[in-house]
C-alpha cells in the first residue's frame, strides 16, 4: 500500500516551502450515510512536520478539516538534501509516517 | 422555461379547482387521481423524459394518503399528473425544437 | 380549461415557428465534419484569446483567478491517489491470469483518444467505460459501478497514458454510425427536466458564466478531461457520473449509465472535440 502522505519540500536557501497532501476520510461524525445512519467520527488529530529532530509545524486538527487535506507552509532554515519527517495520528489511533528529502 | 411555467400554472389551477370542492375527497378519489398521475408519468418514461419532481410529488401524495388525509393526497396526485403532462409536452415539442439551439 | 387553451396556443405558435424555419432546415442531411467545424468555430469565436487546446481545461481556461489556483493545485493534483490506484488495478491480473491489457489494442496504453468508437458488429457505440466492464465480464469478474471509485481510477490511468494525444473519433461509413451520431447530437440539444435545460443551455450558451459559485465549462473538449476529481463531490467521477448528475440537477430523472442515449451523446461530444488533446484525469472545483 502506497503511503497516505505526499510531500514536496523545496529550499530557496533561507526558507523551505513545504506542501503536503494526505489521504484520509476526515469524517466529522455529524454526517449521515444513505441509510440515515451516522458515519462515526474518523479524523486526523495531530499532524506534525519534523526537521532535524525538532517540530517545525504541528497542527491539531478536528472534524472540520476537509477530506484528503492539503497543507502548505514555509519555515526558516532547512538545507537541500536534508530529511523532513511527516506524521499524523487520527482519533482511532491509526498513524502514518513518511520522510521526504528537501529539494 | 415556458413548459416549466406552464406546469406551475397548470398545477395551481388544479389546486384551486380542488380547493373549491366542498365535499372531502375519498380514498377512491385519491386512487383514481394517483393512477392517472402514474399513467402520465409512465408515458413520460417511455419518452425518456421523467421529471424528478413528478416522482417526489407522487410519493408526497402516497404519504398523505397513508396518513388518511385524502384531500391533500388528491391535490398532490393531481399536481403530479400536471407535472408529468408538462414533461410529456416538453419531450414532444423538443422532437423538433432542439434544432433551434444547434450550432451551425 | 385555461391549461388546454395555453397548450393549444403554444402548439399553434410551434406550428408557425416550424413553418417559418422550414426552408432553412429543408436539407436535413447529417454532416459531422461540417458540424465539428462550426462547433469549434463557435467556441474560438466566442473566446478569441484562447488557443484551441486550452478548452480542455474547462472553467480554468475561462477565469484568471481560477487558473492561478489550478496551476498551484496541479503541483499536487487531487486525482493522484486515484491515478495510482488505477495503475495498480490495471497491472493486477484477473483470477484467470489475464489482464486488462489483453482486452485492448496496444495493451491499453495511449488509446483513450480513440474512445468511444462505433462497433460495426454490435451496431452501437462502445465507450471506454463499457469496454472496461465488458473486459471484466469476459474474464469472469463482476462489473464495476460506472460512476466512481474503481471505474474512475481505471479510466484515470488510461487517460493519463494518453495525455496530449489529440481526440480521434472516427465515424465509419455505416448509416447506423451516422444515426448514433445524430441521436447524440439531438440528445445534447434537447431540453429536459423541470428546469427545461439542455446540455447546450449551460455548455454552449453560457460557458465562462457563473452558475451559483461555479464557472461553467465549455462543451468543447469537456470530455477530454474525464474522469475528473470534483471538489464538490470530494471524489472522482466518470463521464457517466457527469451525465447522470447533469440530468438530475435540472430535475430530470437520469437514465442508467451507458444507456444508448448516453453512449450516443458521448460519441457526438467526443467527435466534435476531435483534434483537442486528452487532458484527463482532470481536477474541477
Amino acid at each position: 500500500m502506497a503511503s497516505s502522505i505526499r510531500v514536496r519540500a523545496t529550499s530557496n536557501g533561507d526558507t523551505t516551502e513545504v506542501q503536503a497532501l494526505i489521504q484520509h476520510p476526515m469524517d466529522s461524525g455529524f454526517v449521515k450515510d444513505a441509510k440515515g445512519e451516522i458515519i462515526p467520527p474518523h479524523f486526523i488529530q495531530q499532524l506534525s512536520f519534523e526537521y532535524d529532530g525538532k517540530p517545525v509545524f504541528v497542527a491539531d486538527w478536528g472534524g472540520g478539516v476537509s477530506k484528503d487535506p492539503y497543507v502548505k507552509f514555509a519555515f526558516k532554515g532547512g538545507k537541500k538534501g536534508d530529511d523532513l519527517k511527516v506524521s499524523w495520528v487520527d482519533n482511532k489511533g491509526a498513524t502514518d509516517t513518511t520522510t521526504a528529502k528537501i529539494q | 422555461m415556458s413548459a416549466a411555467i406552464k406546469a406551475v400554472l397548470a398545477a395551481s389551477a388544479l389546486l384551486i379547482a380542488t380547493a373549491t370542492c366542498a365535499l372531502a375527497a375519498s380514498e377512491a378519489d385519491y386512487k383514481a387521481a394517483y393512477a392517472a398521475a402514474e399513467a402520465a408519468n409512465k408515458e413520460a418514461g417511455s419518452l425518456r423524459n421523467q421529471w424528478t419532481t413528478t416522482a417526489s410529488t407522487l410519493s408526497a401524495a402516497k404519504k398523505a394518503a397513508e396518513a388518511g388525509d385524502f384531500d391533500a393526497a388528491v391535490a398532490k396526485a393531481k399536481e403530479a399528473e400536471a407535472l408529468a403532462k408538462a414533461s410529456i409536452f416538453q419531450a414532444t415539442s423538443e422532437k423538433e425544437r432542439w434544432k433551434d439551439m444547434e450550432v451551425r | 380549461m385555461t391549461r388546454c387553451l395555453a397548450i393549444r396556443a403554444t402548439i399553434a405558435t410551434l406550428a408557425l415557428g416550424l413553418l417559418a424555419c422550414a426552408p432553412a432546415q429543408a436539407a436535413d442531411t447529417v454532416d459531422p465534419a461540417a458540424d465539428k467545424a462550426a462547433f469549434q468555430k463557435f467556441f474560438t469565436g466566442k473566446f478569441p484569446k484562447l488557443k484551441l487546446e486550452d478548452f480542455v481545461n474547462g472553467p480554468y481556461s475561462m477565469n484568471e483567478d481560477l487558473h492561478r489556483q489550478w496551476e498551484e493545485k496541479e503541483q499536487f493534483p487531487p486525482y493522484e491517489f486515484s491515478l495510482e490506484a488505477g495503475k495498480e488495478m490495471f497491472a493486477t491480473p484477473f483470477k484467470n491470469g489475464k489482464t486488462y491489457a489483453d482486452c485492448f489494442p496496444n495493451k491499453g496504453i495511449g488509446i483513450r483518444q480513440n474512445y468511444p468508437f462505433f462497433d460495426e458488429k454490435e451496431g452501437k457505440v462502445v465507450t471506454l467505460e463499457l469496454a472496461l466492464n465488458r473486459c471484466r465480464e469476459a474474464n469472469g469478474e463482476a462489473p464495476f459501478s460506472y460512476v466512481k471509485d474503481d471505474m474512475a481510477a481505471l479510466t484515470a490511468y488510461m487517460a493519463f497514458t494518453s495525455r496530449g494525444k489529440p481526440m480521434d473519433i472516427k465515424i465509419p461509413n455505416d448509416p447506423r454510425a451516422l444515426e448514433a451520431y445524430q441521436k447524440g447530437k439531438e440528445y445534447f440539444y434537447t431540453r429536459r427536466g423541470q428546469l427545461n435545460f439542455s446540455c447546450a443551455t449551460c455548455h454552449i450558451q453560457s460557458p465562462g458564466e457563473r452558475i451559483r459559485a461555479e464557472v461553467l465549462a465549455p462543451a468543447l473538449g469537456i470530455l477530454n478531461a474525464m474522469p475528473i476529481y470534483r471538489s464538490e463531490w470530494s471524489g472522482m467521477g466518470t463521464t457517466s457520473r457527469r451525465f447522470t448528475t447533469c440530468n438530475s440537477q435540472i430535475r430530470g430523472v437520469p437514465l442508467n449509465p451507458q444507456d444508448d442515449e448516453y453512449r450516443n451523446l458521448e460519441y457526438y461530444l467526443s467527435y466534435v472535440s476531435n483534434g483537442l488533446p486528452i487532458s484527463g484525469p482532470g481536477a474541477r472545483p
